[in-house]
């Protein structure tokens, strides 16, 4: 199978001259439809700025990012943010949802930016909904929603108009453990069931149980890349340990 | 797409969108009086003027345009009658007089006309040559050709408030030399817009104007046709300019102007219309600010809203267009809510304030009054442009 996304020997330097840093540096990896990764690391490890780069939102200094097969450095600006529309899937750590819109509308936003609201369209985004446990909720504006709740949200957002990619970075900040593990377990089915390749960025170890491969940075390098079944569970295990000895 | 968007945060925000609807309202308001007023004003400046049956109006020469100063003889008048291209000329004068309701018995009694007394009213006599340019058209009863030396064309709206109606006689008081003398005259006609210098004016033919005109002394009596002004018809009113320079050069001592440049010179006239202008530009001016800060100060709060937008897709045509359908939907209904307001507000008011809404400048406030939404929506477009998707990411650059 051709990888959803390729990163090549990528690297992002911001500012210029003394000032500079290197908050990416010489990082490459693949990943295939039906695959969820988690990319964790300390902070300040580069997770964000990556995951912006791959979005297209922000340009590599070095090396090219490949989506489906095409150079995101050769788009024209407009050619990338209907790029996004189309073929990207965002959930964010905060700030996710439209304020007056309500759960469903927040969802069928994706499918009306993309011109593909329909009567199908708008009964799968009602589906989603419910499969995350909202369907007592769709009615409901984000301030009245949990944050948990609004979470659960825009994943769904994320995944309604079918992209190839779903990039989330740290959707479950600011959740407890029971939420956090509901969010990515639900998340990590989405992605498997419908063949997507999906990234999320985490400081919880523990979510790595729902993924299939565990990506780690270190001041802005891949440190460390787990695909061991074992190993990742074996991390989970461990991080959930030294979590509940707090 | 964008309008959905535009609509849903206005009908989730109704109370904020409704206040600045309000404020627009308001501002509507104040535009459209001041408008009203100007309007109004100028026509009970000019409305006699600007609705003379003639294109052309003879002043003597070095008066400054000025009505009272100037002084055009019969000679004169029979000079530009044999102008080549002039239709016809009349002279027109103008005096000050008072309309009374009370009559002066033989025995020097003061005698109420009406049932319940009523004041005096101001106005203007005009002394006209009947069946020649300056008499106006009647909306009702004959014009002055037809009838009696003492019949009299009044204004239909002064009819309608004292209550004179056609055939009635009507008393003028004027002063001649140091005694106020009342005359007695008739009503044959009815005519409309007819004001002059603030004042609705009363139309008389020339010989009966002559004796009721005030006078220093009772006994002046001059051999000749003496008045203020005259006014020419001309065969072909399009080359009113031409004529104006012809009757100029051909007829000495006298200065040719159009109505419009007649009543510009008027006393006041500009400087009252400029002021009411001046008012009227600076108070758009202070909504264009307004209704502009308010929506850039709401673009600055949703920076992270607009930026999560455009990380997901959303194009900058989008967010611009949105925001600018927002301003401009306030701003309509705003305008709409002013504007039913001002014409509510308007019909309680006493005919005698000179407001007028029908008028050009009305249209014009309108007009302008809408663009403030667009032209606010300018404010904001650099900011909303500005705004980096990767703010979604807490990345600002
Ligand atoms: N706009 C910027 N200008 C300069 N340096 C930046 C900028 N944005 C991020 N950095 C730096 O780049 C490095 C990586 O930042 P990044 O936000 O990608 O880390 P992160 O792994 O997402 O951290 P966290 O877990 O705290 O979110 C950090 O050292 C940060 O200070
Ligand atoms: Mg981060």
């Amino acid at each position: 199978m051709t990888p959803v996304l390729q990163a090549e020997s990528v690297a992002k330097v911001y500012g210029s001259g003394q000032a500079s840093v290197r908050a990416v540096d010489d990082v490459s990896f693949e990943i295939r439809p039906g695959e969820f990764v988690a990319l964790v690391g300390p902070s300040g490890s580069g997770k964000t700025t990556m995951l912006a780069m791959l979005a297209g939102l922000l340009t590599p200094t070095e090396g090219s990012i490949l989506i489906g097969g095409e150079r995101l450095s050769q788009m024209s600006e407009s050619r990338r943010t209907r790029f996004r529309r189309r073929s990207i899937g965002f959930a964010f750590q905060s700030n996710n949802l439209v304020p007056y819109l309500t759960a469903r509308e927040n969802v069928e936003l994706m499918l009306r930016l993309n011109n593909r609201l329909n009567r199908q369209s708008k009964e799968r985004a009602a589906d989603l909904l419910a499969r995350l446990g909202l369907d007592d909720r769709m009615g409901s504006y984000p301030s009245q929603l949990s944050g948990g709740q609004q979470q659960r949200v825009a994943i769904a957002r994320a995944l309604i108009h079918e992209p190839n990619l779903v990039l989330a970075d740290e959707p479950t900040a600011s959740l407890d453990t029971e939420r956090a593990y509901q969010v990515v377990r639900t998340f990590a089915e989405l992605i498997h069931e419908q063949q997507r390749a999906g990234i999320i960025v985490t400081h919880d170890l523990r979510m790595c149980r729902y993924v299939d491969r565990v990506i780690s940075m270190m001041d802005g390098h891949v440190n460390r890349i787990i695909d061991d079944r074992v190993e990742i569970d074996a991390l989970a295990a461990f991080s959930e340990e030294s979590f509940s000895a707090q | 797409m964008p309008l959905y968007l535009a609509i849903k945060e206005v009908l989730q925000n109704k109370g904020r969108f409704f206040l600045i609807c309000l404020i627009v309202a308001l501002i509507t308001t104040l535009v459209l009086f001041i408008a009203a007023l100007a309007e109004g004003l100028a026509a009970a400046n000019k409305e006699y003027i600007e609705n003379l049956t003639g294109e052309l109006i003879v002043f003597q020469e070095n008066v400054e345009l000025s009505f009272p100063s100037s002084r055009i003889g019969r000679s004169t008048v029979n000079e530009i009658r044999r102008v080549k291209g002039v239709a016809d000329v009349g002279q027109v004068s103008f005096a000050s007089g008072a309309l009374v309701f009370e009559q002066v018995s033989p025995e020097g009694v003061i005698i109420p006309t009406t049932a319940t007394p009523q004041p005096p009213l101001d106005v203007t006599l005009v002394g006209v040559e009947p069946g020649r340019p300056g008499e106006p058209a009647v909306l009702s009863g004959a014009s002055l050709g037809r009838s009696r030396s003492d019949g009299v064309i009044i204004d239909a709206n002064v009819a309608l408030r004292r209550g004179i109606q056609l055939g009635d006689m009507i008393t003028i008081k004027t002063t001649q030399g140091t005694s106020e003398e009342f005359y007695e005259l008739m009503v044959v006609g009815m005519a409309d817009k007819l004001q002059f210098q603030f004042l609705p004016s009363i139309f008389i033919p020339y010989t009966t104007w002559e004796k009721v005109r005030p006078k220093a002394n009772n006994s002046v009596e001059t051999d000749e046709l003496v008045s203020n002004v005259a006014v020419v018809k001309l065969a072909d009113p399009s080359q009113w300019r031409q004529m104006a320079l012809r009757l100029e050069e051909q007829v000495g001592k006298i200065e040719v102007v159009d109505r419009v440049t007649a009543y510009k010179a008027s006393p006041g006239y500009a400087a009252q219309q400029s002021t009411l202008d001046t008012q009227r530009y600076f108070t758009l001016f202070i909504g264009i600010l307004v209704i502009g800060g308010f929506f850039q100060i709401q673009t600055l709060q949703k920076v992270a809203q607009i930026g999560m937008l455009k990380a997901i897709g959303a194009s900058n045509t989008v967010v611009v267009i949105s925001a600018i359908a927002q301003i401009i939907l306030v701003n309509c209904l705003g305008v709409l809510i002013g504007g039913l307001g001002s014409y509510l507000l308007q019909l309680s008011f006493p005919v005698e304030i000179p407001v007028i809404f029908t008028g050009r400048s009305v249209g014009t406030a309108i007009i302008s009054l809408l663009l403030i939404g667009p032209i606010s929506g300018l404010v904001s477009l650099r900011s909303l442009l500005k705004v980096e998707p990767l703010t979604a990411l807490g990345l600002a650059q």
